[in-house]
């Protein structure tokens, strides 16, 4: 460390000052780029048995055969096709929920309580339910993606909602408007750049519940794919699959996040 | 000095009573106040005085436990648009350019397109954002914003304008500033201001009167008539009077301060 905290190393660990985006940026590739490397490194070595960990380049291997092969495709159109009806449903009612809760006081406390404690509930012991209700199809797992999604989603879209300026409200009472159309000329505008940062965030959490809505009863999707290389100990399958739904998780979270951007333009917190 | 002796906003033994934990907490005891048409009166007190209660209260969004409030005789049951409120928070559309966020505020009304337009621009131009029609809030500075509050808040014509502590957040000059601007604004457009602050000079500084609230519970501690002329400039801060009335009133509240330090001491 340098003597001078104005110079050489120190200059990056002062607390909450700027440093350079350059280095910022940089410092975001060489982490995981030199997990790779030690990833790498391990393997190549002969450390440990590809059973227990397959080298990078297998599971890059794994990745080309099963593109083409043309099961990748195959599986991540299913799985999407899942992702985006389970989570769409889950928004449909957590929305309006959500919203009645953060500006109704009767309504939080009629729902609030059940709510948090259903969302504690684990979503994997609800699959022998699920299966009873929605059958083996594709609205098994889209209910399972609903259950892990809507709990959570709804109570952060109340407070997204909770959240807004009071005096807006008020402001909109004095300007003469009915309640209704301060909720959805007022609340809603003001509250929407938090609602969609949750969405980006639950979003996230559904892929997160893939592989536990591909559990059973499912013939394709990147969920399945994984629960299948378990039967065979193909672990170079197991961690494409995981590392490809990671992957998939932050390409929505990016498309959120630009799309926040380009919606908000007046909300300087989302530049 | 107001001439004019109508009475337009009549407070009438209005008290406020809140449950805080399952107990009450009294705001205001009883507070009786008339205030004339077109009066421009600041009312001041230490935090926790309910005095911000008590603006509430004239705006209709919040409701006295005891007494009631009437506006040229009409008794307050709600928020209307006979009066106009600036908050400190600005509480701004913020989704809105400052052209929107005006032009919002006469969606209720009757008034013809052309009619809005005109009294938009002459608003923007009253406050002198003319150039920044276009400018979203989050990209003007505190004092800009509360002067497209300003103008919100009045293009609709309200006659009572209800102030609660709208330059808190402002730095000194800008503050200065902003006085001056609401004083102009105020003689352009006769309306009759009811202005919350903890800062005794500006209290003194627009006021035809100066309502010094006791703490714990609230009420009328006195009632300071302001005989300094208008139309006032920054200079009138070291006028030998000025400087009277600012001792008498910096005595009341602090006689106040010293009695709340001692409850909370108990």
């Amino acid at each position: 460390m340098s003597q001078n905290p104005r110079q050489g190393i120190g200059r990056l660990f002062r607390l909450r000052q700027e440093i350079p985006a350059s280095i910022f940026s940089a410092a975001g590739f060489v982490v995981p780029v030199a997990l790779l490397f030690l990833w790498w490194l391990i393997t190549s070595l002969g450390l440990v048995k590809p059973l227990f960990l397959p080298s990078p380049g297998a599971v890059l291997e794994e990745g080309w055969r099963q593109l083409s092969e043309g099961i990748l495709v195959s599986d991540a159109s299913v799985s999407i096709y899942r992702i985006l009806i389970g989570w769409l449903a889950a928004t449909i009612v957590a929305v309006p929920v959500g919203i009645l809760m953060g500006n109704f006081r009767i309504i939080e406390g009629a729902l609030e309580p059940l709510i948090s404690t259903v969302r504690y509930m684990p979503v994997v012991a609800l699959i022998p339910l699920s299966i009873l209700w929605a059958g083996i199809g594709d609205m098994q797992k889209v209910l399972i993606l609903f259950l892990g999604t809507f709990f959570q989603q709804s109570l952060m879209i109340m407070d997204n909602v909770k959240n807004i300026d009071r005096n807006l409200i008020r402001a909109g009472q004095t300007l003469g408007f009915s309640n209704f159309e301060i909720l959805y000329r007022i609340i809603l505008p003001a509250a929407l750049p938090g609602i969609w940062d949750t969405f980006r965030i639950t979003i996230g959490w559904t892929w997160t519940y893939l592989v536990v809505a591909e559990l059973v009863a499912a013939s394709e999707g990147l969920g399945r794919r994984i629960m299948d290389a378990q039967r065979y100990l193909a672990t170079d399958t197991i961690l494409f699959g995981t590392l490809f739904i990671g992957l998939m998780g932050l390409l929505t979270d990016y498309l959120f996040k630009k799309s926040g951007r380009a919606l908000f333009r007046w909300n300087n917190q989302s530049r | 000095m107001s001439t004019e002796l109508k009475t337009k906003v009549a407070i009438d033994g209005v008290g406020k009573v809140f449950q805080v934990d399952g107990s009450p907490v009294t705001a205001i005891e009883r507070v009786d106040l008339d205030i004339r048409e077109n009066e421009f009166v600041s009312i001041v007190g230490t935090s926790g005085c309910g005095k911000s209660t008590l603006l509430n209260i004239v705006g209709g969004l919040d409701e006295p436990t005891s007494g009631e409030i009437r506006i040229d005789g009409a008794r307050v049951t709600g928020p209307g648009r006979n009066r106009g409120f600036v908050f400190q928070s600005y509480s701004l559309f913020e989704w809105m350019t400052v052209k929107g966020n005006i032009r919002f505020a006469l969606e209720k009304s009757t008034l013809g397109k052309a009619e809005k337009e005109e009294l938009v621009r002459h608003f923007i131009q009253a406050v002198g954002l003319s150039g920044f029609e276009n400018a979203y809030p989050q990209q003007l500075s505190g004092g800009m914003r509360q002067r497209v509050a300003i103008a919100r808040a009045l293009v609709y014509k309200p006659s009572i304008l209800l102030m609660d502590e709208p330059f808190g957040a402002l730095d000194a000059q800008t503050r200065g500033m902003m006085q001056e601007l609401l004083l102009k604004v105020w003689e352009d457009h006769k309306v009759t201001v009811l202005f919350v602050t903890h800062d005794v000079d500006e209290a003194i500084f627009l006021a035809d009167r100066v309502i010094v609230l006791a703490s714990r519970p609230g009420k009328v501690k006195k009632d300071l008539t302001i005989k300094l002329p208008r139309p006032r400039s920054f200079e009138l801060v070291t006028d030998p009077q000025f400087t009277v009335y600012k001792r008498e009133i910096l005595t009341d509240i602090r006689e106040e301060t010293l009695k709340v330090m001692a409850l909370d001491r108990k």
